[in-house]
């Protein structure tokens, strides 16, 4: 019974396999992301970025047909010109990394819709915008890995200069000119995340398997690396429990994901060891010293 | 040769002078106070030294020192108290020089970074993440990682500021301290008191240079009153400044 409902699925169909396959691999390399975004108190740029990049995919669905590749080049160039040119602009004037980010993905969404109403097809973006990770082929499946992989090795290259820079990013310009590049790559890394999620969760939602695990960590724990372990943890099993629960419900498998997050989230606002709310209403006694 | 040498140097925001037309060098193994009102460009001129504002005019020399030989605190207010890092961590990034971006933090890097937290005091507090430590236990923790910095050229942005009359002394016998080792140290400060008993040398400004000298000399009324008078507004309209005009025209 418990076999049905929890491992049958997985071990009675390959799409289950591949999904599941495909949602651990976006949990070890999104989560970590998710957690600096977080801590950078980025999480709304993770979103914003989501919507820059959907230009550059429409495009590429406009030109190749639903084509995972073209779309995710298409994606990437949007992303990544957006985040590179906002990152730019804010590093050499005064504007707040906010207020440039806010600009130039408005104008990539502009231009996008521009784009594809000219062009005039009517297409099904559906696909796009709230993904599909149970019609997850082979090939897709690959992109996604090799994405995952490149993000947790540069993750470990700009580990210690990113997180300097998150604290003092003063201290870190006097000692070197590593805290550009780090940025910048960071900022990379973001968008490379939510291509690979969209192909996933979709565009609108693929940045939540980023930055719900990373509030969810938040309540638990006060250690960065401790931090980055829980919100893989959480992803994953929010991944795994999304896939059971839109397996045996018919909820859409995106959706399902982000919900079991979300009530992980609720949870952990509740009980959570580090400023859960039951926690600072019965905190007991005092203590000595 | 000077450890730091000044050639007519304007620094400031928006092509609007903080620091006007300053000449001078700082000797190897100095201990120099920086002082003069709010606003007088104290700060303005130490980014300008540690090399994150760029000269409008003029240069800065630093003797074959290069960002790696500098150690700069800066006023703390620019520092993300609430991520998630311990004291004994951010220490720990004192030691970027001889870490990078990848050397491994060894046993006798764990020894010197506790040797460090140690000698400002703050023997059991490695593991605390550095939002929960009082104002005067972080300038302590900053102090720390300035001396892991092991640099040639020490540079304090108000140091003492909010800090109480322990935590002053003890850290203002760690800048003896380093002063007795040879290192350059230039520190902006306010406590008139302070500077007449410690530091040998002093630079009043006043946006330009009013004074500069043995302490002694240098920190009299009439100096502090000059700098004291010290326009601190910015002036829309100004017109370009000469470049041979070597006074400060808001003294």
């Amino acid at each position: 019974m418990i076999y049905d409902a929890l491992i049958g699925p997985f071990a009675e169909f390959e799409f289950m396999r591949r999904a599941l396959a495909a949602v651990i691999a976006l949990s070890l390399a999104g989560a970590p992301i998710g957690v600096f975004l977080m801590l950078r108190r980025m999480s709304l740029v993770g979103d914003a970025m989501a919507h820059a990049i959907l230009p550059g995919a429409a495009v590429g669905f406009l030109l190749s047909g639903l084509n995972l590749f073209a779309m995710t080049a298409g994606g990437l160039i949007a992303g990544f010109a957006v985040a590179i040119l906002s990152g730019l602009v804010a590093r050499s004037t005064g504007l707040k990394e906010d207020a440039s980010l806010a600009t130039f993905y408005l104008a990539s969404l502009a231009l996008g819709v521009t784009i594809v109403s000219i062009k005039g097809t009517n297409i099904d973006l559906l696909h796009v915008l709230f993904g599909n990770i149970l019609a997850m082929d082979d090939q897709t499946l690959l992109v996604v890995a090799f994405n995952a992989t490149v993000t947790l090795l540069v993750l470990a290259v700009i580990y210690r200069p990113l997180v300097i820079e998150s604290v003092d990013p003063l201290f870190l310009r006097t000692v070197s000119r590593a805290g550009g590049p780090a940025h910048l790559a960071f900022l990379a890394l973001v968008v490379i995340n939510l291509v690979n999620g969209f192909q996933a969760l979709g565009t609108l939602l693929a940045v939540g398997l980023m930055i719900l695990p990373a509030g969810i960590a938040r309540f638990w724990s006060r250690d960065l690396t401790v931090m980055i372990c829980i919100a893989v943890v959480v992803a994953t099993v929010s991944g795994y429990a999304g896939l059971v629960l839109s397996f045996q419900t018919r909820v859409p498998s995106g959706p399902a994901i982000i919900l079991v997050a979300t009530v992980l989230y609720i949870v952990s606002v509740l009980f959570g060891r580090v400023g859960g709310i039951v926690r600072q209403l019965f905190p007991g006694r005092h203590l000595e010293a | 040769m000077a450890a730091v040498h000044f050639h007519n140097v304007t620094l400031g925001y928006d092509r609007h002078p903080a620091v006007h037309h300053l000449n001078g060098e700082v000797a190897p193994g100095a201990l120099v106070a920086v002082i003069g009102p709010n606003g007088a460009g104290k700060s303005t001129l130490l980014r300008g030294i540690v090399g994150i504002l760029r000269p409008l005019d003029g240069s800065i020399h630093l003797g074959g020192l290069d960002s790696r030989d500098i150690a700069y605190l800066p006023q703390s207010a620019e520092i993300d108290r609430s991520f998630p890092i311990s004291v004994f961590d951010f220490v720990g990034t004192g030691l970027w020089r001889d870490a990078g971006l990848f050397g491994g933090i060894g046993k006798a890097a764990r020894e010197k970074i506790l040797r460090a937290i140690a000698s400002v005091g703050l023997n059991g507090f490695e593991n605390r993440p550095i939002g929960t430590l009082s104002g005067g236990q972080m300038q302590r923790v900053l102090f720390a990682r300035v001396l892991l910095q092991d640099a040639r050229l020490i540079v304090l942005d108000e140091p003492f500021n909010a800090i109480d009359s322990k935590t002053t002394t003890d850290l203002l016998a760690l800048v003896k301290h380093w002063h007795g080792e040879g290192r350059t140290v230039l520190a902006a400060l306010h406590d008139m008191e302070m500077v007449r008993n410690h530091f040998t040398e002093t630079l009043v400004l006043a946006r330009g240079p009013v004074a500069w000298g043995p302490t002694g000399e240098v920190l009299t009324p009439e100096n502090l009153l000059v700098a004291m008078r010290m326009c601190e507004a910015f002036d829309d309209s100004a017109t370009a400044c000469a470049a041979d005009d070597t006074r400060s025209r808001a003294a």
